[in-house]
């Protein structure tokens, strides 16, 4: 047997970064640990001379300048030093090891093949500590049980793949003779997620065929009928019932989605909407070219394993703009964890904590991003502890291409192709997992729905598909997601049919069955059709970017998918009852309108109390900086991030939304915003609310930094519980109603949309069941036609004249101001009327070049969003509330004239020289100076009652409240 | 006049070769990118350009360290060519990932294939994506930075970005080389971070974050002894336009980088 070489590899001294980690453990109240250091361990198999393993470390492991290394035989060095005690993590079989696999490339290159290697990590820890206490920290902290294992002490590697001497075959599935309760037992075994309805039909359909099916037959049928592909509760028939104190009323919707969000966008009919709900992502026109825009989420991958599954969160998001032919250029991505600060104890069983959550959920989107070169330009984190047992990880993208350039038809006799990464076990049933809820034990029955990214390889592909776009090589494409080969290639071959021979996938290791090649999920694939005719550019194309490409089988014209493995049939089923066999759904729906009566407020704070909440408001968890996440991504890689997600004076305060201009069309001076949307806290009153404020706050965000509003398209993400229960379901249909009413509104088309329905908790202990809050995500794409027309939300000059556009009312249901008063029985913001035409005057002003600063006002009303404006650039202000446009014979109280959060507003610097034209282009608008910026570094508030000043406070202060976490101190010297 | 052949190195994982290609061409240069593997295969040769740009990106995943495995690539695969072109004063230009990788393949601050220096995690450990601002050593006979009156401002983005040093010996040596020849600065009033180098004083050493990384004496670039390899951290090829500045909209504009790439092109153009 040949030699396992363990060669650990540690850093000089001061060469670790500072105590994170220190910080983490002592955050899971282990207060005894007094320093950490990490190593990588490399595990090397071979029969190598000590030369070449010099040579090995010298060419590859090893930075001479900050490291060195102990090498020997496993289980003959020992270099723990005795106070220490070691924990060592290294990953479970089967797991991607991409780290290892370029060791073992080089070692070939280098006149060494044939060799074996694994990765690890070892983690030297320093202080008092109890078996139990390292024990906690290991698990909690170090690894996770889905992708890895750990010992105390030395760690025994686990070098390549072992296999089981399985046999490799289709079974067949005995269901023509089930009862109903068998189905469902089958159902449910074979994780299939399949009601009573959809396995009855399934039945029928091999009555009819006069067999039974194979296990690729039920595996395919469950992943093309699952709810992650097939939006099965969007597409029901749902009896909905609503009640209010005015009484009740009914209604039957056949299909939701048709009937709210498709009947938006078809009621605007805008020219410029290119494709809308059929892509893997929505288009709009861009000159000659074409934008897409897609958000997907990836919230029960994040659950289990936060890096991997956030990480292939954006690699998912991503291959969905490469599958409509683009070039992707911009991602978003907005998070949802419990507190921060959760006491471990009260967490329910198998939940990971929300602070290892949120370090792994932002480290997946930075590993990916980064490493794929693509700009991360906006998005937001929102705690909730309605989130602590089912995070969510929403990630967007966007794309450019040429106009036309996407082809969209696979034709019989097109070869199917793959391109991209290797299969594995990796991601096995993520589409059907997706549907159901999370349970303590989710963990351990669903860890192979975890996936493992790796950008680089996706970023190789694109690089590849690119080209072979550029030169007309496909007839389709489409990406390897949720479902795999089987999704992506019945999918295109859905109109032609389609005939693969499973056997040709490139497997990264042997033993897969062949359902599972089929529908593994392992990431990095593209599926494209390729005409006969082009198969040989096309592999010399991937040849050239070092692209693996194999050709699986052909896209037949029978109608039918036709699976084989090394010649047996192992599926053969009919594409129109593979996508039209699916049942539809019926669910009953009820909404019951919580009390919303209180019309204003009886009482109000005192000045100082008012300027307290605003404070306590800036340093709020949803509220604050994310500085701290928004620069571990990088923003500016393809060199077109024109207004960025931070802005002001030291590039500190708070941006509305992002400016692109794509380096694909550098010549112009055209670009896009991105802007977002996202307030649960209104949804847990009234969805319909949620889902208005959610529009109007996407479309003021792009608005306010130049987007044309005639050419803003939106994106739907609603993330919720299960929709069996009828009160989930009223809520959803509550919301979809405030989708259409708010889209219609505002002219903006949805041109994407996705859900991810389940989000529900059981812990086992308790017994009880809880759904997330109803969480809809609006992201806008706004057209700018000139990027030097645009402006940022940092007060520029002293001096200049403050408005308020927009009506402030007394709505304040969901408001931070009613959360900090406990304030019930109010509404939530509901819809300005005069959105869209102060929309339009607004932008005539910003692109006419009279605005020097815009900011929506949102979450926290006017004072916050000028308490930002201010600390932003570094300026004060002073705030007459007796100014305030609000409704007609409404008497003026402060405290809601400061915090509610009413829709349509914008808080607007114009100079002073140029008030009259901006008043001239607000003609009949609800728009008012409010006050004026001020050289001296202070927020004045002045009261509604006699103008007298209610409080004000030092710019610094709110800066401290707002930025006050960010670490910039220079407590570190430079290295030696 | 023709103008100078650019080669833009791409590897696996490379991703800021485009907007390298366009500053070059921004700058009067005639890039072209091309993928290792055309090199690998003879299909480009090396010695037919003029300037050689190795971009930024995350090469091969940095799998093993930043620009580890790509430095194998130039050491094992085109080491002649490579050499050779360096030895005849072409320009280099490595950023980022790129001057990442001519550290660990030694041409930095060379001469190759010594690894002298190291640019490794950074102090906070952890990636960073922000602008700073660069100020060139007029001791420097780096070709790329002469003249440069007037600092740079850029973004920098990246995790690996601290240059670290074996010994005060080896600092003094960089030192004594010239072969520093961009820092990091930090202005004295913070409020004057866009002001022209004529305006403002610089603080004596640069404190996070005007030096992100934590790089010892703030080195932000190193060249080699005849000036034609310069690598640089930051990214220069991410402000050749006004509106990319962080505050254009506050009507702060200068410290473009086109001059440090002007100046590689007209080296470049004597290579002809």
């Amino acid at each position: 047997m040949e030699t396992i070489y363990r060669i650990e590899v540690i850093p000089r001294p001061g060469e670790m970064p500072p105590g994170y980690l220190l910080d983490d453990i002592r955050a899971l109240g282990i207060e005894g640990v007094e320093r950490v250091e990490r190593r990588a361990l490399y595990f090397v198999q071979g029969d190598l001379t000590p030369d070449q393993i010099r040579l090995l470390c010298d060419e590859m492991l090893v930075d001479p300048i900050v490291e060195h290394v102990v090498w020997g035989p496993v289980d003959t060095i020992v270099d723990t030093p005795e106070d220490a005690v070691r924990v060592e993590v290294g990953l479970r079989q089967g797991v991607t090891d991409s780290v290892a696999q370029n060791i073992l490339a080089r070692a070939h290159l280098l006149g060494l093949p044939g060799l074996g290697a694994a990765t690890a990590e070892s983690y030297l820890l320093w202080g008092n500590l109890s078996d139990a206490e390292v024990q906690a920290i290991a698990e909690r902290l170090l690894y996770n049980d889905i992708i890895q294992y750990y010992e105390v002490g030395m760690l025994t590697p686990h070098i390549g793949v072992e296999v089981a001497e399985n046999e490799i075959r289709a079974e067949t599935v005995r269901i023509t003779g089930l009862d109903d309760e068998a189905l469902i037992q089958l159902s449910h075994d074979r994780l299939l997620a399949l009601d009573l309805a959809e396995m009855r039909v399934i039945r029928e359909y091999y009555v009819g065929e006069g067999r039974e099916p194979t296990d690729v037959e039920l595996e395919s049928l469950a992943q093309t009928w699952s709810e992650h592909c097939v939006h099965k509760t969007f597409r029901a028939r749902v009896n909905y019932r609503e009640i209010t104190p005015e009484g009740k009323t009914e209604e039957e919707i056949v299909s939701p989605l048709r009937t709210y969000l498709q009947a938006a966008t078809n009621g605007i009919a805008a020219p410029w909407v290119r494709s809308a709900f059929v892509d893997n992502a929505g288009i709009i026109a861009f000159g000659d070219y074409e934008l897409s825009f897609k958000v997907e989420t990836h919230n029960h991958p994040s659950a289990l394993e936060p890096f991997g599954g956030a990480n292939t969160g954006v690699g998912g998001v991503v291959r969905d703009i490469m599958g409509v032919s683009a070039r992707p250029i911009a991602n978003t991505d907005v998070l949802c964890f419990g507190p921060l600060d959760a006491d471990p104890a009260t967490l329910p069983g198998g939940v990971l904590h929300p602070r290892r959550l949120y370090n792994g959920v932002v480290h997946g989107i930075e590993d990916y991003g980064n490493k794929m070169g693509i700009p991360t330009v906006n998005g937001s984190i929102y705690f909730d502890p309605g989130y602590t047992g089912n995070p969510l990880v929403y990630c967007g993208c966007a794309g450019i291409a040429p106009a036309g350039a996407h082809p969209r038809e696979a034709r019989a006799g097109d070869l199917v192709v793959l391109i991209g990464g290797r299969t594995g076990r990796d991601g096995l049933h993520g589409a059907t997992f997706s549907s159901i809820e999370l349970t303590d034990t989710t963990g351990e029955t669903s860890g192979g729905a975890v996936q493992i990214g790796n950008p680089i390889v996706e970023k190789m592909a694109l690089d590849a598909l690119l080209v072979a776009r550029d030169e007309k090589l496909y007839n389709a494409v489409t990406d390897c997601g949720a479902g795999g080969l089987s999704s992506a290639v019945s999918e295109m071959g859905e109109a032609t049919g389609a005939a693969v021979a499973l056997e040709r996938v490139p497997l990264k290791y042997v033993g897969l069955q062949p359902w599972e090649i089929w529908l593994s999920e392992a990431q990095e694939r593209m599926v494209l059709a390729v005409p006969l005719e082009h198969e040989a550019r096309m592999r010399e194309i991937c040849d050239a970017y070092s692209v693996e490409m194999t050709v699986l089988g052909e896209f037949t014209g029978d109608q039918r998918l036709h699976l084989t493995y090394e010649g047996e049939t192992v599926a053969d089923l009919q594409m129109g009852f593979l996508h039209g066999g699916l049942p539809r759904r019926a669910l009953e729906a009820e909404w019951i309108a919580p009390p919303m009566d209180r019309e204003t407020l009886d009482v109000s704070l005192s000045g100082s109390a008012l300027a307290e909440l605003l404070l306590e408001m800036l340093a709020s968890p949803n509220v604050r900086s994310k500085e701290d996440v928004v620069r571990r991504y990088d923003h500016e890689v393809q060199a077109g991030t024109i207004i960025k997600p931070l802005v002001g004076t030291r590039s500190h305060g708070p941006g509305d939304a992002t400016v692109i201009r794509p380096l694909d069309t550098h010549e112009r001076w055209e670009g896009f915003a991105l802007g977002s949307a996202f307030n649960p806290a209104y949804g847990q009153i009234d969805p319909y609310a949620m889902a208005i404020s959610a529009i109007d706050e996407a479309v003021r965000n792009v608005v306010c930094v130049g987007a044309d509003p005639a050419q803003i398209a939106i994106l739907d993400n609603f993330c919720w519980g299960n929709p069996a229960y009828p009160d989930r379901m009223g809520g959803l249909v509550r919301a979809l109603k405030g989708c259409y009413d708010g889209a219609l509104h505002y002219a903006t088309p949805f041109i994407s949309g996705k859900d991810s329905l389940n989000n529900e908790y059981t812990d086992s202990v308790s017994g009880q069941q809880v759904a997330i809050p109803p969480s809809l995500l609006i992201s806008s794409m706004g057209i700018i036609h000139d990027v030097r027309q645009t402006c940022t939300a940092d007060l520029k000059q002293a001096g200049s004249r403050l408005y308020l556009l927009g009506l402030t009312r007394p709505e304040l249901g969901g408001s931070l101001y009613a959360q900090a008063t406990a304030l019930e029985g109010y509404r939530p913001p509901g819809l300005a009327e005069q959105g869209p035409a102060i929309a339009r005057a607004l932008h005539r002003a910003i692109t006419g070049g009279l605005v020097r600063a815009c900011h929506d006002c949102s979450e926290g009303g006017l004072v916050l969003a000028l308490g930002e404006m201010a600390l932003a650039g570094e300026l004060g202000a002073n705030l007459f509330l007796g100014d305030v446009p609000r409704p007609e014979g409404l008497a003026p109280v402060d405290d809601w004239l400061l915090y509610a959060e009413s829709n349509g507003r914008y808080l607007v610097e114009v100079a002073e020289d140029q008030a009259e034209a901006f008043e001239a282009l607000m003609e009949g608008m609800a728009c008012a100076p409010v006050g004026t910026v001020l050289e001296s570094p202070e927020l004045v508030v002045h009261r509604a009652l006699d103008d007298e000043p209610l409080f004000s406070l030092p710019v610094g202060a709110l800066e401290r409240a707002w930025r006050g976490h960010i670490q910039e101190s220079d407590d570190l010297e430079g290295a030696r | 006049m023709s103008q100078p052949r650019i080669l833009i190195l791409h590897a696996p994982g490379t991703n800021r070769d485009r907007e390298a290609a366009l500053a070059c061409q921004s700058a009067g240069g005639d890039a072209e990118i091309v993928h290792m593997n055309r090199l690998i295969h003879g299909q480009t040769r090396l010695g037919d350009y003029q300037m050689l740009v190795i971009p930024g990106g995350f090469s091969y995943g940095d799998d093993l360290g930043a620009g580890r495995l790509w430095a194998n690539d130039l050491y094992h695969r085109f080491r002649e060519d490579l050499d050779a072109f360096v030895a005849a004063g072409k320009p280099v230009l490595g950023i980022c990932n790129g001057f990442q990788t001519l550290v660990k393949a030694g041409y930095l601050p060379g001469p190759a294939p010594e690894q002298r220096v190291s640019l490794t995690f950074n102090r906070r450990g952890h990636f960073e994506c922000r602008w700073v601002r660069l100020r060139a050593m007029v001791s420097s006979p780096c070709l790329f930075t002469q003249g440069l009156e007037e600092d740079i401002l850029c973004p920098v983005a990246h995790g690996e970005g601290r240059l670290a040093v074996p010994d005060d010996a080896a600092l003094q040596e960089l030192w004594e080389g010239g072969l520093v020849a961009l820092r990091y600065v930090a202005p004295v009033d913070l409020a004057k971070m866009d002001l022209p180098s004529s305006e403002i004083e610089t603080q004596p050493r640069a404190p996070y974050p005007y030096n992100p990384n934590g790089s010892v004496d703030d080195i932000a670039g190193l060249c080699n002894a005849a000036g034609n390899v310069f690598g640089l951290m930051p990214h220069p090829e991410d402000h050749i336009s006004p509106y990319q500045h962080p505050r254009w909209t506050r009507g702060h504009r200068g410290g473009l980088s086109t001059a440090l790439f002007a100046n590689g092109i007209n080296a470049a153009t004597r290579f002809i």
